[in-house]
C-alpha cells in the first residue's frame, strides 16, 4: 500500500503540470488586456504599456511560463495583479468559507441521500422509491440559483429564519458560522442528494439480491442488519466513488452558490479575478482546484482499500 | 422416529405471467430426525422453491397458495415474521451451492458465523469465538485461527463450502436444508463434503432435507428419495427403491440418462495422419511488475496430442487444472506461450492472428453456457449465418445451409428467426452447435459443452454430437470435469492437473485401469459409484 501510495504522487506531479500549462496557455487565449483594465477608461495607451511592463505582460510568452513555473516549484504563486497580493495568501484567506460550504454540503448530502437510497432499494417500487425517484428528476434539472434564490425568499424573507447572505468564520462561533452556512450548503446538496440517492438505490438493490444477502436472510438475522451490514457494506465501492465525483463537481459548483448567497470563498474570488482579467489569480485557483480534484481521487482509491478487502493495490 | 419436517399438499404459486401457475403442486413428505431426504429434480422442477417455502424466504411474488409446512408440531407458515426469523439460522439451517456468493465478501469469515450466534444466543464475546473456532474445527478446517480472520476469497472453494456447513450446524439445527451443495464444486472436493456432511449428520442426528439434480450425488447420500418434475412429485422411497427398482417412466428416463463410470467396449484406433497436432504447449500468466514482486503461473506446460479426423479426444480435470487454456491456446483466442501446433499442413503457432483467418474456420468452439454464448439481442438466424458471411458466403445460401442444418440439430428451420431467450438451455446448446456447424469445420471443440445441462438434455445432446461426427468425420477435442460423460464418449482422454498432462491413453485403460494416483483418486471420487446406473446412453462409441 506504501508503494501504491508513492506511486499515485509521483504519477500527479505529470498531471499538475500538464494542468498549469493549458490554464497558462487558455487565458492568455482569451481576449481583454488586464494591463488596460486595471488602467481604466481615462488612460492613455502610455499608461496601459507601462503597466503592462510592470506586470511583465511584454515578455516572450515562453518567458513568462517559465517564471510563473519557477515560481509555482517554490510555491510561489505569484502576486495579483488586481488585489496586489500574493496569490497564495489570497486563497488561504478565501479557503476556509469555499471548504466549510463543501463539507457541510457533502455532509448534508450523504446523511439525506444514503439511507434514503437505501430504504428505497429495500421497499423496491414502494411509494418511498417512486417519490425518491420523482425527487431526483426535479433535483436534477432545477439550477442551483433558481433554487437559491427560491429557498432565499421562503425561508429568509418570508420566514426569516436564515439570514439572506453573508458568511460568519468558524472563529465566530459553532452557531453563527451554521446559521449563515445552512441554507446554502442545503441549496447546493439538493442535486448531490439527487445524485447519490438514485446510485446507492441502484447499487444496494442489486446487492440485495446477492446469495449473500439471502444467506444472511437464512441466518435469521434482522433485516436491519441484513440491508446494512450486508447489502450496504457490499455496494459501498459504487457509492463512495459517486461521493467522490460529487466533491470535485461541488468544489466547481460553489462558483455560482457563493455569488448567489454572497460568500466571501473562492467561487467569488474567481469571478473577481475573470472580471479583473486578474491572471495570476485564475491560474492559481484553478490550479488549487484541480490540486484539491487529484488528492480527493487519490482518497477515493485509498477508501477502497477498506470498503473492500479483495481490492489490493 | 418422529418428522422433524412435515410438509403436507404444499402448492406454491407463481405470479400470472409465469410459463406456468404452480411453482410446486401437491407436494408431500417427511424428514425424520437423522435421516437424509433428497430432492430429486432437474431444472425447474420446483426443488428449490420448496426450500425456499420452508424457509419462509420465497420472492415476493411467489406464494404459498395451499398446505402446510410443519417443523415439529408447528406451522411454519402461520408464523408472524419475527418469529420464523428466530427459527431461521436456529432450529433451521441451510448451505447453498454457490460457496463463492453465498458468504459476504466484505466481511471475516468469524464475523459471519458471530453475528448469527450473536443474534441467536446469549454468550459472550469470547464464547462465542470459542465456538466458532471448535466448529472451524468439526468441519475440519485448518488452522481455524487463521480462517477465523480470513475473508471468503481468500479461502478455496472446498474451504468456502466448509464454513458454510459450520454456519448452519454451529447450533445444532434440528433441520438442514442444503441446496445444490456440492453442484459448484470439483469432483474430490465433493467427495469430501459429502462425506464430511454425513458425518456431521449422523453424529447430531440432524434432519437433512437435500437437493440435488445429481443421480451421483443421491447414490451417495440419500436415505429417501423424492423425485419432482414441473413442480410435481412424481414419486417417493427409500434411495434403492427409486434407484433400483424405480416405478415412473420419468424416474427410469433419468436413471438411464445418467452416463456410466465405465467406458464402452474398446473402440476403432484412429491410426494415419493427425489432423491436429499439438507438441510441448505451453501457457504463461505472469503479474506484478514495477514495484511488486513478479508472480508466474503455469497454467499449462508441455501438452502434447493429436487428434485424428472421427475421433474424440476428451480432456478432464478439475478446475485450474489448464483444460480450458489449451482449448483457448489451440482457437489462438490467447496466444501460447511455447510449443507447436498444427492442423493437417498448417501451422498454428507463432503466425500472425490474420493470417489465421482460414485455419480459424476449420475450428470450430462450443462454450459451457448456452445462455451466455449466443447474443441475446441477435436473432439465432443471423448468429448462425455470421460466419459463414465473414468468409464471403452469399446471404442466401447461407441461410439455406442455416436451414439444413437446424434440421441435423433436429430443431425446425421455421425458429430461426427467433431471439435465444425464447429456446431452453438444451435448444440453445443445439443452436450453438449448428453456429459452429456452419463453418464446416475439421475439428470442434467442446468446452464443457453439456456441463450446464440437465442431465436427460445432456444425453440428447451427446447423442446428437455422436451422430453429427458419424456423418462429418469431426474430429472432436471434448473438455470435461465430468469423468461419466468423458467415459462414455471418447476414444482416448487426457487428464490434466495444475496445467500438466498427467495421465493419457485410451477410455478404457484411463478409467479401468488408470495409472496415475491423481487419476484413480479423481475416478474413486466419482459420486455413485456403488450404483452403475447405465445402460450405455450412447450406443456404445462415437
Amino acid at each position: 500500500m506504501g508503494n501504491f501510495l508513492l506511486k499515485r504522487i509521483i504519477a500527479t506531479i505529470p498531471v499538475m503540470i500538464i494542468v498549469a500549462i493549458i490554464v497558462f496557455t487558455l487565458i492568455r487565449l482569451v481576449p481583454g488586456d488586464p494591463a488596460a483594465v486595471i488602467a481604466g477608461n481615462m488612460a492613455t495607451n502610455e499608461d496601459i504599456a507601462r503597466i503592462r511592463t510592470e506586470l511583465g505582460l511584454d515578455r516572450s510568452f515562453l518567458t513568462q511560463l517559465g517564471i510563473w513555473g519557477k515560481g509555482l516549484i517554490t510555491g510561489d504563486l505569484g502576486q495579483s495583479f488586481f488585489f496586489k497580493k500574493d496569490v497564495v495568501g489570497l486563497i488561504g484567506e478565501r479557503l476556509e468559507p469555499t471548504m466549510a460550504l463543501a463539507f457541510l454540503t457533502i455532509v448534508i448530502t450523504v446523511v439525506i441521500a444514503v439511507p434514503l437510497g437505501t430504504l428505497a432499494a429495500w421497499r423496491h417500487g414502494g411509494w418511498l422509491d417512486r417519490a425518491l425517484m420523482g425527487f431526483s428528476v426535479l433535483g436534477f434539472s432545477i439550477p442551483v440559483f433558481v433554487l437559491g434564490y427560491l429557498l432565499v425568499y421562503f425561508f429568509s424573507l418570508k420566514l426569516d429564519w436564515f439570514p439572506v447572505q453573508g458568511y460568519k468564520p468558524f472563529s465566530d462561533g459553532v452557531g453563527p458560522w451554521l446559521h449563515h452556512l445552512l441554507l446554502p450548503a442545503f441549496t447546493l446538496s439538493i442535486v448531490y442528494v439527487a445524485l447519490i440517492a438514485r446510485v446507492t438505490r441502484a447499487s444496494v438493490a442489486e446487492a440485495l439480491t446477492e446469495d449473500y444477502v439471502r444467506t444472511a436472510r437464512a441466518k435469521g438475522l434482522p433485516e436491519s442488519r441484513v440491508l446494512i451490514r450486508h447489502a450496504l457494506a457490499n455496494a459501498a465501492v459504487p457509492i463512495v466513488t459517486v461521493i467522490g465525483i460529487g466533491i470535485a463537481l461541488l468544489i466547481g459548483g460553489v462558483v455560482v452558490t457563493e455569488s448567489v448567497f454572497s460568500i466571501p470563498g473562492l467561487g467569488t474570488l474567481t469571478v473577481d479575478a475573470v472580471l479583473a482579467r486578474d491572471f495570476p489569480v485564475i491560474q492559481g485557483v484553478i490550479l488549487f482546484f484541480a490540486f484539491l480534484y487529484v488528492v480527493v481521487n487519490l482518497l477515493v482509491d485509498m477508501s477502497y482499500l477498506f470498503l473492500d478487502p479483495r481490492i489490493r493495490y | 422416529m418422529s418428522a422433524v419436517l412435515s410438509v403436507r399438499n404444499l402448492s406454491v404459486a407463481l405470479p400470472t405471467g409465469a410459463d406456468r401457475a404452480l411453482a410446486a403442486e401437491n407436494i408431500s413428505f417427511e424428514v425424520n430426525a437423522g435421516e437424509i431426504l433428497c430432492l430429486l429434480g432437474e431444472s425447474g422442477s420446483g426443488k428449490s422453491v420448496i426450500s425456499f417455502a420452508v424457509m419462509g424466504l420465497l420472492p415476493d411474488n411467489v406464494r404459498v397458495s395451499a398446505g402446510e409446512i410443519l417443523l415439529g408440531n408447528e406451522n411454519l407458515l402461520t408464523l408472524s415474521p419475527a418469529a420464523l426469523r428466530g427459527k431461521r439460522g436456529d432450529d433451521i439451517a441451510m448451505v447453498f451451492q454457490e460457496p463463492m456468493t453465498a458468504l459476504n465478501p466484505v466481511m471475516t469469515c468469524g464475523d459471519q458465523l458471530d453475528e448469527l450466534l450473536a443474534e441467536h444466543t446469549q454468550l459472550s464475546a469470547n464464547e462465542r469465538k470459542a465456538k466458532t473456532l471448535a466448529m472451524f474445527e468439526a468441519v475440519k478446517l485448518p488452522e481455524p485461527d487463521r480462517i477465523f480472520s480470513s475473508y471468503p476469497h481468500q479461502l478455496s472453494g472446498g474451504q468456502r463450502q466448509r464454513i458454510m456447513i459450520a454456519m448452519a450446524l454451529i447450533l445444532e439445527p434440528k433441520l438442514l436444508i442444503a441446496d445444490e451443495p456440492t453442484t459448484a464444486l470439483d469432483v474430490t472436493t465433493q467427495a469430501e463434503v459429502l462425506a464430511l456432511i454425513k458425518t456431521l449428520q449422523r453424529e447430531r442426528g440432524t434432519a437433512v432435507l437435500f437437493i440435488t439434480h445429481d443421480m451421483g450425488v443421491v447414490a451417495e447420500i440419500a436415505d429417501r428419495v423424492v423425485v419432482l418434475q414441473n413442480g410435481k412429485q412424481v414419486e417417493a422411497g427409500t434411495k434403492d427403491q427409486v434407484l433400483r427398482q424405480p416405478r415412473e417412466a420419468y424416474t427410469r428416463m433419468l436413471i438411464a440418462s445418467v452416463p456410466g463410470t465405465e467406458p464402452p467396449a474398446e473402440g476403432i484406433t484412429h491410426d494415419g495422419a493427425a489432423l491436429l497436432s499439438v507438441v510441448g504447449l505451453g501457457k504463461t500468466y505472469s503479474s506484478g511488475g514495477w514495484f511488486q514482486k513478479k508472480r508466474i503461473t503455469e497454467a499449462a506446460k508441455g501438452v502434447s496430442f493429436t487428434l485424428h479426423p472421427g475421433e474424440t479426444v476428451g480432456i478432464v480435470g478439475e478446475s485450474g487444472s489448464g483444460k480450458s487454456t489449451v482449448a483457448r491456446c489451440i482457437t489462438r483466442l490467447i496466444d501460447p506461450t511455447i510449443g507447436d501446433m498444427q492442423l493437417g499442413n498448417t501451422r498454428l503457432d507463432g503466425v500472425s492472428r490474420d493470417s489465421l483467418k482460414l485455419a480459424r474456420k476449420r475450428i470450430q468452439i462450443i462454450f459451457q453456457d448456452p445462455y451466455r454464448s449466443l447474443d441475446p439481442r441477435q436473432r439465432v438466424g443471423e448468429a448462425i449465418i455470421e460466419g459463414p458471411l465473414n468468409f464471403g458466403v452469399s446471404r442466401n445460401s447461407a441461410m439455406a445451409r442455416a436451414r439444413d442444418l437446424m434440421n441435423l440439430v433436429r430443431l425446425s428451420p421455421d425458429v430461426l428467426s427467433r431471439y435465444p431467450n425464447e429456446f431452453s438451455g438444451g435448444q440453445r446448446q443445439r443452436i450453438s452447435i449448428a453456429r459452429a456447424l456452419a463453418l464446416d469445420p475439421e475439428v470442434l471443440i467442446c468446452d464443457e459443452a453439456v456441463s450446464a445441462l440437465d442431465v436427460s438434455v445432456q444425453a440428447q445432446v451427446l447423442k446428437l454430437l455422436e451422430e453429427i461426427q458419424a456423418k462429418l468425420n469431426l474430429a472432436i477435442l471434448f473438455i470435461t470435469h465430468d469423468l461419466r460423460v468423458a467415459a462414455q464418449i471418447c476414444d482416448r482422454v487426457l487428464v490434466m492437473r495444475r496445467g500438466e498432462v498427467v495421465e493419457q491413453g485410451t477410455a478404457r485403460d484411463v478409467f479401468i485401469t488408470p495409472k496415475h494416483a491423481y487419476t484413480q483418486r479423481l475416478l474413486a471420487s466419482a459420486p455413485g459409484r456403488g450404483f452403475e446406473f447405465a445402460t450405455q446412453t450412447t450406443s456404445g462409441h462415437l
